[in-house]
């Protein structure tokens, strides 16, 4: 049998002791019904608290199961709350950058464009909301790639077919383009999914600083890009954008 | 909001200050020449309810909030009263309040526009006629949202009133005159003035002349000396006597509506805005004549230039719309969050047959029918939750469909194209099936805060900040936009089936049905 570890059976045993409609117990009834120290119960007890899986009622003392046991079995952020709380900022950031905005997440083997700004020049324009987007060489997917594990173990699996010639194709090249952009907090793609288009793409987390969705600009190389490196004031105003999306998701200042 | 969307490239000043003195809060946006927001304060106010039905708001909290958010906007702004320009005002329209102009003290809380006491009041008014008395010279109905009734019920009910106010020791004002008076010097000399979009909801003012209507006045019992000059929405009122902006320009007022219609720069005749929230209203210009509605909808004035000839407009509301979203996800629980319905609706292809009419308080415009109650029509075994919340969403998109027929039986204009704002706007579905009901493209601006920036536009244009309105339209920028993908066949099959569950949610309640 392979070893396992005492103090997680025996927060397993305390949260199942809480469990089960309004329950709410002292200290001492926990420790004696798990039959362990009161000083040991208490260290499990504030352990869980911290994490949010149990609380206390400051009036009684007692304890009771924590909010962040429901959050947990229901944790996926709505993709239409998160078009509903960028709104604001990618519209500024459309108007700051003067480029067309996207906010993407991971679907399947992709990224699904749920939220899409016109670039701010009156041209004719097609709302892209539903589109699907390459994971391994656009900005958005890169971002998604970086900071999201699922994304990473899902791209392992894709074939990376050269669309562009600046297409990054082999296994060791991509992975350092991760590690850059997980070093430098956003993603570029320099003609590497389409001819004379580049794009910029930064992370948006969570309240518990998970990755939901990624969110850029995209636009003329030209524009984006001076003397062959992407525009600094268009990647500041991207990185401010995916933060302020962040913040109000919930997510402490990073 | 506490945070204000703050990337690089803001440009400097000058600024226009805009004050949104709205229901819930009261906040101040900073704008740039671009029409782009520099910073945002806000605070809410109490919402005062003495019995059911009625609203109050307490008129001195609301203008401490305006002084102090407006040290905070320009705050973080980083700017001085140099920087500012012109100070803009819009405000929750048809409140009601009246102050003793000796001491500024209101002699009574606000009565607010939701506020119900004056049902009975209106209907004696209405006497042999009923409620289109006044119809012909004010373009509203006799209803207890205008102002005019509630002026009449305060001069009634607190004491003494009427004698103070036909000494002329009185002043009334909607809440853009009580924001002004104080702005301007308040019992130190403060301006006391409307504007024609504001006083166009008081039931007092005469639509074609612009002035308050005499014999109105003699009919609803109320003394000429309380009320403020009417001016147009943008001109220099006066100057802002102390505070944070001390000496600038007090040059803007527009009823919130209206200041939505000027955000969204529809200048033009047959334009028209659609601004979706707890309810939605509708307006469209209509030019320089007002035009009699007889399908149901309010003639008011959209806004007047200075000197310029007024712009009529034509006003049609949805009682229930973003607030059928809460009542699913707080009464039904079938939804976590509001923005879940678009899920939740986005799981099913179509509306499975299940059409849902939210008559909650009855049909407004364009039915007006008080008897009428919600009903969910087409139900089958097959129809799931999904198709409900497709349902829900349809129902606010055939909603403002009815309205834009019945602005183009009254006005002859077409709708070529309708601006959107409000928050479901990030609503992608509906703002795909209003565009696909309407068989019309639907255009979404890119500052979301339309209100705010309407009473800056004004503002702006009066002190010369901006050159003219042609200006203000290239400030205009697309965000999104939805084209019709319906065909004619099916929307028209579709239509039919809507006025079907409209129909039946007629004349539920009768004489024997007792509510509550």
């Amino acid at each position: 049998m392979a070893r396992t570890i005492q103090s997680l059976e025996r927060a397993a045993a305390v949260l199942r002791l809480l469990a089960g409609g309004e329950r709410r117990l002292g200290l001492s009834d926990i420790s004696s019904a798990i039959g362990l120290a009161k000083g040991t119960t208490h260290g499990i007890l504030r352990t869980l608290q911290q994490e949010g899986f149990v609380e206390q009622d400051p009036a009684s003392g007692r304890y009771q199961l924590g909010a962040e046991l429901l959050r947990l079995g229901n944790s996926y952020l709505d993709v239409h709350e998160l078009r509903a709380r960028a709104l604001v900022w990618t519209d500024d950031l459309a108007r700051s950058s003067g480029e067309s905005v996207y906010l993407g997440v991971l679907h399947q083997q992709g990224v699904l464009i749920v939220h899409h700004v016109f670039r701010p020049d009156d041209s004719r324009q097609v709302l892209e909301v539903g589109a699907m987007h390459p994971l391994y060489s656009t900005a958005l997917g890169k971002v998604l790639c970086a900071y999201d594990p699922v994304a990473h173990s899902e791209v392992a699996e894709v074939e990376r077919e050269p669309l562009t010639p600046h297409t990054v194709t082999g296994a060791d090249a991509f992975e350092t383009a991760l590690e850059l952009t997980r070093a430098r907090g956003w993603a570029a793609d320099v003609e590497e999914t389409w001819e004379g288009v580049a794009s910029v793409a930064a992370p948006v987390h969570d309240r518990r600083r998970m990755p939901v969705g990624s969110v850029g600009i995209t636009g003329a190389v030209e524009r984006v890009c001076q003397d062959g490196v992407v525009r600094p004031e268009i990647v500041a105003a991207v990185r401010d954008c995916a933060r302020a999306v962040s913040r109000d998701l919930g997510a402490g200042r990073f | 909001m506490s945070d204000t969307p703050s990337t690089s490239s803001h440009g400097h000043g000058p600024f226009i200050a805009a004050i949104d003195q709205g229901t819930t809060s009261s906040r101040c946006i900073v704008f740039d020449k671009d029409g782009r927001i520099v910073s945002v304060d806000q605070k809410e106010h109490e919402q005062i309810f003495p019995k059911p039905g009625w609203v109050e708001h307490d008129a001195a909290e609301i203008w401490a909030n305006v002084q102090q958010v407006v040290a905070g906007a320009v705050a973080k702004a980083g700017v001085t009263a140099d920087d500012v320009k012109a100070i803009g005002i819009t405000n929750q329209r048809e409140t009601t309040l009246l102050w003793d102009k000796h001491t500024g003290e209101p002699v009574h809380n606000a009565i607010v526009w939701q506020d119900t006491r004056t049902d009975a009041l209106c209907k004696e008014l209405g006497r042999n006629v009923g409620q289109d008395r006044f119809r012909r010279e004010t373009g509203l109905p006799l209803a207890s949202y205008f102002a005019g009734p509630k002026i009449r019920w305060l001069l009634d009910n607190v004491e003494g009133l009427r004698e103070r106010a036909e000494r002329g020791d009185i002043l009334f004002g909607t809440m853009d005159s009580w924001v002004i008076w104080n702005l301007t010097g308040g019992v130190n000399g403060g301006v006391h003035v409307t504007d024609v979009t504001n006083a166009s909801r008081t039931l007092l003012m005469n639509l074609h002349t612009l002035e308050w209507d005499d014999k109105i006045l003699q009919s609803i019992g109320i003394p000429a000396e309380v009320l403020p000059e009417i001016k147009s929405s943008a001109e220099v009122y006066g100057l802002a006597a102390g505070g944070t902006l001390a000496g600038v320009p007090v040059a803007s007022a527009l009823g919130d509506q209206q200041a939505a219609l000027f955000g969204q720069t529809c200048f033009s005749q047959g334009e028209a805005k659609s601004t979706y929230g707890t309810g939605t209203f509708m307006l469209m210009n209509t030019g320089n004549q007002p035009v009699n509605s007889y399908n149901g909808l309010l003639t008011t004035v959209g806004y007047r230039i200075g000197d310029q000839d007024a712009v009529y407009a034509l006003e049609g509301s949805i009682a229930v719309t973003g607030s059928l979203v809460q009542w699913m996800r707080d009464q039904m629980g079938l939804i976590n969050s509001a923005a879940e319905i678009e899920t939740l609706a986005s799981t099913v292809e179509d509306n499975g047959g299940a059409y849902f009419v939210p008559a909650f308080s009855g049909l407004f415009a364009p039915y007006w029918r008080s008897d009428a109650r919600g009903v969910i029509a087409g139900l089958t075994r097959y129809v799931t939750k999904a198709h409900i919340a497709r349902a829900v969403l349809e129902a606010t998109a055939w909603q403002t469909r009815e309205i834009t027929d019945a602005m183009t039986k009254d006005s002859g204009v077409e709708l070529t194209a309708l601006k959107v704002d409000g928050g479901m706007t990030s609503n992608n579905l509906l703002m795909q099936t209003i565009s696909d009901f309407l068989d019309a493209p639907v255009v979404r601006p890119m500052v979301a805060e339309t209100t705010c920036l309407g009473a800056a536009y004004a503002a702006g244009l009066a002190v010369g900040f901006w050159s003219s309105t042609d200006e203000l339209r290239a400030n205009w920028r697309r965000a999104a936009e939805w084209t019709p993908r319906m065909d004619a066949a099916t929307r028209d099959r579709e239509y039919k089936s809507w006025l079907k569950a409209v129909e039946r949610s007629m004349g539920w309640l009768d004489d024997d049905t007792v509510e509550e």
